[in-house]
């Protein structure tokens, strides 16, 4: 197999799919991190954001991604919403009630989805697009799209979290919230700011991932062990870990299919996710281990 | 519907009722006991199953398995199994916070569903594994339904006292306080990540028992039979809402919410087609939603975790 054949059949689909984990992840990390649980309705946010998109698109008829903002803003108020009247009445008890909860959470969101998109796999536009080629390496528009908008979205979310206030208020809930606390940091801010980013961004890969493939009620779902592998790879609480936990999870599962059969792709996450915990629970970049 | 009606179809519940309530003293042994959060009930559900069925079926060409061997062999089997699956899962994942637990039994349960799905050698993938032994299926149809919840419920009150007595000894106090306060359970010198491992392991291999006998009743495994996200869910919220670390309340959880959910199932059949199938999914969300409402208002379920420590049980409510 040539060089060319190994990066237009797996290395690219992997970093595009990579890139819409890396979406998620970096919510995930950010959840993990500021508000100590594993988020388990993560994915199905995803999926919310994802049809959210999709109303819009047969709505009034335009591309998947003029539909992108809506659904991410959509998604983070809904994010913030379930935080209020779910989560944050558990906040004084120990963290894993909240996890325990979101799971509940994730079966209420995509029965939502379920009741009112149905079952069935739907797309947001029929008919096959043709990859151009680019000194003979294949690509698709929606790939570019979808790579390029992960990297402006995290690189604006990092340069927010290094420089603004409130992005700093963040990493210091992150790294003492003690002292963050007795330093005069609000906490509900820092919660309602951290459920519009991670909710954003969940939608975004949600829609991402419709746009590369098509829209099911469990696709949420079955990203969310390649997110949460792809979060403890990079480091807990590291946005840029998570983007590289991301991509290294996605191409990695792509490549999984030379040596693998393919119905394996989906265990990849899984043994990154065992082995990563075993040699280096705090991920490549040194995050956090709760 | 006629008196046989309803006595067949209390029988079916009362069995179900009983697999449940297996699965439910599974997880309170690793959530009541331990504090350890199992995300993936139906996986060690499934291997439970698909265990006892490789052992006991006939034998089937192109198909591992098919040994014949008596029930009892298969269940047996079926919690070997199970707790050899907890194993290194438990091994790798207990050193941490339990929500890491609760991300890696999601992995194992979502590799399970694969590997049944497409190792034909060993499940049969897509048409199951077909003619297990039933005990008592020689009956006519009534008595051998009864012969069956009888199993069950022997089965059941066995599992009940062992895991009563074990909840009672020392090691159910040490649990308890490793769950409670583990810096000071490892200042005991207690082995935490060990101890933890013990009961991931005695949970898993109930829930594989659970596994072979819903098997065993069906006479047939499929990859359609349970759906894994559901089972897991139900098994959840009948120990939140019975009352996590109390073994009755685990029993009494499964019944209400099978009940619950089995009876609303027969009120939205009778909808029209198009509604009874969206009907699931609102009868999924409002039990997510029970769950909320019993995490926020009741925790401590309907049959709290009784209080130890004196020799008056009278503690016990808060």
């Amino acid at each position: 197999m040539g060089i060319l054949e190994l990066l237009n059949f797996y290395v690219i689909p992997g970093i595009v799919l990579g890139s819409i984990y890396a979406l998620g992840a970096v919510g995930i990390t950010l959840v993990f991190a500021i508000l100590r649980y594993a988020h388990l309705a993560h994915g199905d946010l995803a999926t919310l954001g994802a049809f959210i998109a999709f109303a819009v698109v047969t709505a009034i008829g335009v591309s998947p991604l003029v539909a992108l903002p809506v659904a991410v803003v959509a998604t983070a108020f809904i994010a913030v919403g379930i935080d209020k009247v779910f989560y944050e009445h558990l906040r004084d008890r120990p963290k894993i009630i909240t996890v325990i909860a979101s799971l509940g959470i994730a079966l209420m969101v995509r029965a939502v989805v379920q009741v009112i998109w149905g079952v069935d796999s739907e797309s947001y536009v029929r008919g096959i697009s043709r990859p151009d080629v680019y000194f003979g390496l294949r690509i698709r528009d929606r790939e570019i799209y979808t790579v390029l908008a992960m990297i402006l979205l995290v690189g604006g979310l990092y340069v927010f979290l290094k420089q603004s206030k409130w992005g700093k208020a963040m990493r210091a809930m992150s790294d003492n919230p003690n002292l963050a606390l007795l330093s005069g940091i609000d906490n509900r801010v820092v919660v309602m700011l951290t459920w519009i980013i991670a909710g954003g961004l969940c939608a975004a890969s949600g829609v991402f991932l419709g746009i590369n493939t098509e829209l099911k009620s469990m696709m949420g779902w079955h990203m969310l062990l390649p997110m949460f592998a792809a979060a403890i790879l990079g480091g807990v609480g590291r946005v840029e870990g998570a983007v590289l936990g991301g991509l290294i999870v996605g191409i990695a599962e792509e490549l999984s299919v030379l040596v693998l059969p393919s119905e394996y792709k989906a265990a990849m996450a899984f043994v990154i996710l065992l082995i990563m915990l075993l040699v280096r629970p705090t991920g490549l970049l040194r995050g956090k281990v709760l | 519907m006629e008196l046989i009606g309803l006595v067949n179809y209390a029988l079916f519940m009362g069995i179900f009722i009983g697999i449940y309530a297996l699965l439910a003293l599974g997880l309170n042994v690793q959530w009541g006991f331990a504090g350890l959060f199992n995300a993936g009930i139906a996986g060690f559900f499934a291997v439970g199953a698909y265990t006892s069925a490789i052992l006991t079926s006939a034998h089937a060409d192109g198909r591992i398995g098919g040994f014949d061997m008596p029930f009892f062999v298969g269940w047996l089997a079926a919690m070997v199994a199970a707790a050899a699956i907890a194993w290194p899962i438990g091994k790798i994942c207990l050193r941490f916070r339990s929500d890491y637990l609760a991300i890696a039994t999601i992995g194992i349960a979502e590799i399970i569903r694969l590997v049944i799905k497409s190792e034909e050698a060993l499940t049969n993938s897509a048409r199951g594994i077909t003619g297990l032994p039933r005990p008592g299926g020689d009956l006519p149809y009534v008595e051998s339904q009864a012969a069956y919840l009888a199993i069950v419920i022997g089965v059941l009150a066995v599992t009940y006292l062992l895991v009563e007595r074990q909840f009672n000894s020392p090691w159910g106090r040490m649990m308890r306080a490793i769950r409670d306060n583990e810096l000071a359970a490892r200042a005991m010198g207690k082995d935490i990540e060990y101890r933890r491992l013990e009961a991931f392991i005695f949970g898993a291999a109930i829930m594989g028992l659970a596994g072979a006998m819903f098997a065993h009743f069906n006479r047939s495994i499929t990859p359609e039979a349970i759906d894994p996200m559901v089972a897991t869910f139900l098994v959840w919220i009948m120990l939140i809402l019975g009352g996590s670390g109390n073994n009755r309340g685990a029993i009494l959880g499964a019944a209400v919410v099978w009940i619950i959910w089995s009876v609303s199932e027969i009120a939205t059949d009778q909808l029209p087609h198009e509604y009874a199938v969206k009907a699931k999914y609102i009868r999924l969300f409002l039990i997510g939603l029970l769950l909320q409402l019993v995490l926020r208002f009741r925790s401590e379920g309907l049959l709290p975790e009784p209080l130890r420590g004196d020799q008056s049980k009278t503690g016990s409510g808060q």
